[in-house]
């Protein structure tokens, strides 16, 4: 136990120490922020403002809104004259409304003239002022009575809500409006950082193991210490490594978004068009607070607690198993390749299935690949937001112990073959027959 | 000098005067028998060769005695106790082939290993410092690996190696590679461990190193013990009773005939003032030098040629 502990110890550390983890982990929030901080800038200065000149041939007294990006100019010239000389007057290009020879009339086709093309929310800006502009014109001229009208728009809301039976027996309601794209979202972000870790911090291990054959440590380390206590001391030992740079990454990035949004603030509207109508802009932050209420009202004492389970768990899984791949290759990457296949597979394949079973939460794929171990760490937690039985969950933890269990002692039976052999060509197959060696 | 170890060598079979004792060791790998039957004692505080051609099962039988591996049959002793997870922290071993982090410093890589030998961190600490005293390089502990020459990293390893004061030390090839500056370093730090009280395995291919060092030697071939014993009786075994002759003035005629032969001995060669015979019985040589002498002929030097473990070994791999 003791000289597990110096392992794990000494496996930490080494890396912890490395300048590279350092800047890794602190730089990689910081350019998050950063890149988040540089497309929001993008997106709120990259918009000059574009002068329109207008000629209103229509008859009818429009006159269009000016915003940030776009400015309009009334033309008294012809729409011929303009059109040679809009460039030398600073215009961007010319609006030309045709004659509206009747109000009944519903289409109008407006003409913009220019060398450069319009850009598309310059242009649907047009379409609906110019649009709403003809109706305000429309509905006046009409005797139809404003409030009459109105009152002929319906917003329909449909609201999801949610049944479950209490342990009294009686019917219980929850709001789930908007849920379901949340889970899935949630669902999907938690497989795909198991998927991350699973293949970084894997093929770290594997790495290690490499290392440590090639350069004939590993002889020196087992006259001193079990094959397993190493193994099982550089798995334990990486998985902190990852589980500290996650813990960092995962109280930096909010600190630090939070001082960058003091610091600098971000109008959410200029991630927007900022030609968005009140209205339009009133549903976004209605919709935006229903996110923040829905992610809050997931079940986090149950979800946090299994991400870091199957986190774990499938760390262990796989890493175990590139430990052993490591083991058996020698100090040629390229035929690693063969030997990994097997073990990339199922993760690639477990984030497909992930994706299928956010679409589908209750299908039988879905129960099958929770519980089945070499998918369970990924499909699991991608499962968690939409509530799956708790029968599942329970069976799904259970095998899971018993998977890293299992596969941990296997990859060890390997692994103590594999570190001392030398200049052979391994095969899966021989890997298959490392298992039943004897000491 | 150097392999005489001032320990009064008594061959005796009983357990207490063998730091090791393999009887009947069998180690298949599939197939393959890698060790086969193999028996021998090591005597406490003694230098011991354990000597083979490359796949003779040299690295298979000391995995085993280093519990990296273990025997499918028959029984390793160490000390007196049936070999078991215990005995590591007792074994220094420094195979053949060995490395280092590279990445770590000299200090906490010899802090990690010793303590991995059950050291504690104060008295691994103080014994480390004592070997960087005696090998001079007390200002390598916070040198990384990566920035010492293969030399130097020898020197650690072999620190790794001793560190824990064990009882039996097993070196693999522990030469190669050293320059012959470190070699003798090294060479004089094996024999004053062994002055301590520490048995020595020495396993080489490198024939003159063994005649030099060890005193008794095992040679495996073939997964076999075929050859074991003290180096001077095995020399003796093997002698062909060769001696090589220096003299002054001139040889009797019968001498210089080259086909001469006689019931007592034959002339091999005749070079300048020197001559190697091959004696068929103990009393020739007598008989020879008496003549020579009769005949006023002066005699410089008599000596046995005896055959180098070099020349044993190959005949008997070649068998």
């Amino acid at each position: 136990m003791n000289k597990l502990w110096l392992i794990i110890q000494r496996e930490y550390l080494t890396r912890v120490k490395k300048r590279s983890f350092l800047l890794t982990t602190l730089l990689v929030p910081f350019a998050l922020i950063a890149f988040v901080v540089v497309v929001a800038f993008i997106f709120s200065y990259s918009a000059n403002q574009n002068k329109i000149a207008v000629i209103n041939d229509s008859g009818l007294e429009i006159k269009l809104k000016d915003t940030e990006k776009v400015y309009f100019d009334v033309a008294n010239e012809s729409l011929d004259d303009l059109k040679k000389t809009y460039q030398k007057k600073g215009y961007n290009g010319v609006l030309y409304l045709p004659k509206v020879k009747n109000l009944k009339q519903t289409e109008v086709r407006v003409k913009y003239y220019s060398e450069d093309q319009i850009s598309i929310t310059t242009k649907e800006f047009i379409q609906r002022e110019l649009a709403d502009k003809i109706r305000e014109i429309k509905i006046d001229s009409s005797q139809i009575n404003r409030a009459v009208l109105e009152s002929f728009n319906t917003d329909i809301a449909l609201e999801e809500v949610g049944l479950s039976m209490t342990e009294s027996g009686e019917l219980e309601e929850e709001d789930k409006t908007n849920s379901a794209n949340i889970a899935t979202a949630m669902g999907m972000i938690m497989g795909f950082i198991i998927y991350l870790v699973l293949f970084i911090y894997g093929s770290m291990v594997m790495r290690s193991v490499m290392e440590e054959k090639m350069n004939r440590i590993v002889e020196v380390m087992i006259s001193s210490v079990k094959p397993f206590q190493l193994m099982l001391g550089k798995i334990i030992g990486v998985g902190g490594v990852g589980l500290t740079q996650i813990l960092i990454w995962a109280i930096l990035i909010p600190t630090l978004n939070f001082i960058v949004s003091l610091v600098i603030p971000i109008d959410p509207d200029a991630l927007q068009s900022s030609q968005l109508t009140t209205a339009q802009s009133e549903d976004m932050m209605y919709q935006m607070a229903m996110v923040i209420e829905n992610v809050k009202a997931q079940n986090w004492g149950l979800i946090l607690p299994m991400f870091i389970f199957y986190f774990l768990g499938g760390y262990f899984i796989y890493s175990s198993m590139f430990a052993a791949v490591g083991s058996a290759i020698g100090d040629d990457l390229g035929e690693s390749q063969s030997l990994t296949l097997p073990i990339t597979l199922p993760v690639i394949l477990a984030i497909y299935i992930a994706i299928a079973v956010t679409e589908n939460p209750t299908s039988g794929l879905a129960t099958f690949s929770s519980i089945f171990p070499l998918f369970s760490p990924i499909v699991m937690p991608a499962r968690l937001p939409f509530n799956p039985p708790i029968w599942e969950i329970v069976v799904s933890m259970i095998v899971m112990v018993a998977s890293v269990a299992f596969f941990t002692w296997l990859s060890g039976r390997i692994y103590r073959v594999g570190i001392l052999l030398y200049g052979k060509k391994v095969t899966l197959r021989e890997l298959g027959k490392w298992m039943f060696y004897k000491d | 000098m150097f392999c005489k170890s001032i320990f009064v060598h008594i061959k005796s079979e009983s357990i207490q005067m063998n730091i090791l004792e393999l009887h009947n060791v069998v180690k298949t790998y599939q197939k393959h028998t890698a060790v086969n039957d193999v028996s021998f004692n090591v005597p406490k505080g003694s230098i011991f060769g354990l000597l083979g051609p490359n796949g003779a099962g040299k690295t298979s039988l000391i995995r085993i005695i280093t519990t990296i591996t273990r025997a499918d049959s028959g029984s390793v002793i160490l000390d007196g106790e049936k070999l078991s997870s215990r005995h590591p922290s007792q074994i220094g071993y420094m195979p053949e082939e060995r490395g280092l982090y590279k990445k770590m410093k000299v200090g906490e890589h010899l802090m990690y290993l010793a303590q991995l030998k059950d050291l504690s961190r104060k008295d691994a600490k103080r014994e480390i410092n004592y070997w960087f005293d005696r090998l001079q390089i007390t200002d390598w502990w916070d040198k990384k690996i990566e920035e010492l020459s293969k030399g130097m990293q020898q020197k650690i390893q072999f620190i790794a190696t001793v560190v824990h004061q064990p009882k039996l030390l097993i070196l693999d090839e522990p030469f190669s590679g050293l320059d012959p500056i470190n070699t003798n370093l090294i060479k004089d730090e094996i024999a004053e461990l062994n002055r301590q009280g520490t048995s020595i395995i020495f396993s080489t291919h490198r024939m003159e190193q063994v005649e030099q060092i060890c005193e008794k030697i095992v040679l495996i071939n073939q997964g076999q013990n075929v050859l074991e014993g003290d180096v001077h009786a095995i020399k003796q075994q093997f002698k062909e009773h060769l001696f090589q002759i220096d003299y002054n003035g001139e040889l009797p005629k019968s001498l210089t005939v080259e086909d001469e032969t006689n019931d007592s001995y034959r002339i091999l060669e005749r070079k300048d003032n020197q001559l190697i015979i091959k004696v068929e019985h103990d009393k020739a040589s007598n008989e020879l030098l008496n003549y020579l002498m009769q005949n006023g002929v002066y005699i410089n030097g008599f000596k046995e040629i005896l055959p180098s473990l070099n020349e044993i070994f190959i005949k008997q791999v070649e068998e």
